[in-house]
């Protein structure tokens, strides 16, 4: 991989600190008049999401993360594995052990698509779109009349989330839901 | 869909205006102190060798002349003008410093340069916080040397502290292999923007001088209580760096001296040597009155009069959208 150099930094630049892939979040510049430059840098760590700060020498380089975000299909999961299939149509596939796919497991529906970041060829994180259509499979029976406003009650959706919904919302329906926040949005019509 | 490039300005047409405001504010304070208003080349033969600054090349092709850089500051051509008996003169102009770009840096900014025969760093002092608290309408500014301020903030004493424990200090901030090749002035220049800078000028306007001699650049130096210090100073107003000064060097050898000096350190960080201007150091030669001189940086200058911490606020387009 390439290095760079803190010229080079920005928001979004993957590259390598301490030995673990980490994404750049914030990038600003010190330098009193005319002395030494210094980079404060904000870093996201991918392995743990932590965040880093960390000061760099005007000058000083990173090695560049072999970092990709990749469109995929989720197929199937053996129990060990999640696999995942490029769009791009050349059928290849990714296994992803249950650290990459972390909390997204709750939104994966087959055929749909996520995002998998690989490092070094691996799935490293599986994101999920913004918004997803899921089923719902068990909630409190729904209450006549009710469409407008009033209470909530929890719903069970296909992927096994469960996400707080309107009343009036019956077993079968299917749901939009915002991934980020874990809220439900509306129905969607089949 | 192919996204729209950003062709909006970042800068309010009220941030638009109190610039336009601010610069007439400016040419009418130097235009009742019967300072002359001057235009020197942006695009100049040579660049600087000052070791921290990086100018922008550019690729100049005319009369058998190639090559030229984008000034950094106007301080040389300026300084011929000087030389040349142009007597107290003022510019605003566009300066470039390649590589800085963050809330406070564009590689392209204004600036506002000044000379006043006959000054020294003292008197230049007062005239910089009657422009500066007469448009921001703040209280004037309060005096502490670099050291009371590195020792109150930093808690070292610049002039006497170990190598070991000037490293110790800056190791909140630096590895230990990171601070192997840093210079002892690099070392304070960290403390200074991480340790000291953010503290200063938080109740009203506070300007730091008696700089290390090491730090002088085109200062003056003098012997202050056993320390070589250097006639320099900074204004800081909310923890923003404004303007840099100096009672001006005006010894030709010693001048040619501190390029020889700066080209080496540049050397020694991997960084290419610069032309020393020859051009300049004739006029040194040939005599620089008695001065003092001022870079501000009117950017600057505008954040803190609009109350914004991003210099993008202040900007018609910043570098991402220039």
């Amino acid at each position: 991989m390439a290095s760079y150099s803190t010229n080079e930094f920005r928001g979004g630049l993957k590259v390598l600190l301490d030995g673990d892939p980490c994404i750049i979040v914030e990038n600003e510049i010190v330098k009193p008049g005319k002395g030494q430059a210094f980079n404060r840098v904000k870093l996201r760590n991918l392995m743990t999401n932590r965040v880093w700060d960390r000061t760099f020498k005007s000058g000083e380089s990173l090695e560049g993360a072999d970092v990709m975000d990749h469109d995929m299909e989720y197929l199937y999961t053996d129990g060990e594995f999640w696999h995942f299939m490029l769009t791009d149509g050349s059928f290849e596939q990714y296994a992803a052990d249950a650290k990459a796919v972390g909390d997204t497991i709750k939104w994966l529906k087959e055929q749909d698509v996520y995002t998998v970041t690989l490092y070094n060829g691996a799935p490293l994180t599986v994101t999920p779109p913004n918004f997803v259509e899921l089923e719902v499979v068990e909630t409190d029976p729904g209450m006549k009349g009710d469409t407008a406003q009033g209470g909530s009650k929890p719903a069970t959706l296909s992927t096994g989330a469960v996400v707080s919904v309107p009343l009036f919302i019956t077993i079968g329906e299917v749901l939009k839901v915002d991934t980020r926040s874990g809220e439900y949005m509306n129905r969607v019509k089949s | 869909m192919k996204s729209q490039p950003d062709w909006q300005p970042t800068a309010s047409r009220a941030a638009l205006k109190s610039r336009a405001q601010q610069s007439a504010f400016v040419r009418g304070f130097f235009a009742q102190r019967d300072v002359l208003e001057v235009e020197t080349p942006i695009l100049g033969r040579c660049g600087v060798t000052e070791p921290n600054l990086d100018g922008i090349f550019a690729q100049v092709d005319a009369q058998g002349i190639k090559g030229g850089w984008l000034q950094t500051s106007p301080e040389y051509h300026m300084k011929r003008l000087l030389a040349a008996g142009s007597d107290s003169i003022y510019q605003i102009s566009k300066v470039f410093r390649n590589g800085e770009r963050g809330s406070r840096h564009n590689p392209e900014f204004s600036m506002l340069e000044w000379y006043r025969t006959g000054f020294d760093d003292k008197a230049l002092m007062e005239e910089v916080a009657d422009l500066v608290c007469g448009w921001l309408q703040c209280p004037r500014p309060q005096v502490i040397s670099y050291r009371e301020a590195m020792i109150t903030w930093a808690g070292i004493d610049p002039f006497v502290v170990s190598k070991n424990d000037l490293h110790q200090r800056c190791r909140e901030w630096l590895e230990p292999e990171q601070l192997e090749d840093l210079s002892r002035d690099g070392c304070l220049d960290l403390l200074m923007s991480f340790a000291v800078e953010p503290n200063l000028g938080k109740d009203a306007p506070l300007f730091i001088n008696q700089y290390p001699s090491s730090q002088a650049s085109l200062a003056r130096i003098s012997n202050v209580e056993g320390f070589d210090v250097a006639h320099r100073f900074e204004l800081y107003i909310d923890g923003i760096e404004l303007c840099n000064g100096y009672w001006e060097l005006t010894h030709p050898d010693e001048q040619r001296a501190r390029f020889g000096a700066d080209n080496r350190l540049r050397v020694a960080d991997g960084k290419p040597e610069m032309e020393v201007d020859e051009a300049f150091l004739a006029a040194i030669e040939h005599g620089l009155p008695d001065c003092a001189g001022v870079a501000l940086g009117l950017d600057r200058l505008l954040m803190l009069k609009v109350g914004t911490r991003n210099i993008a606020d202040v900007l018609a387009f910043p570098l991402e959208r220039a």
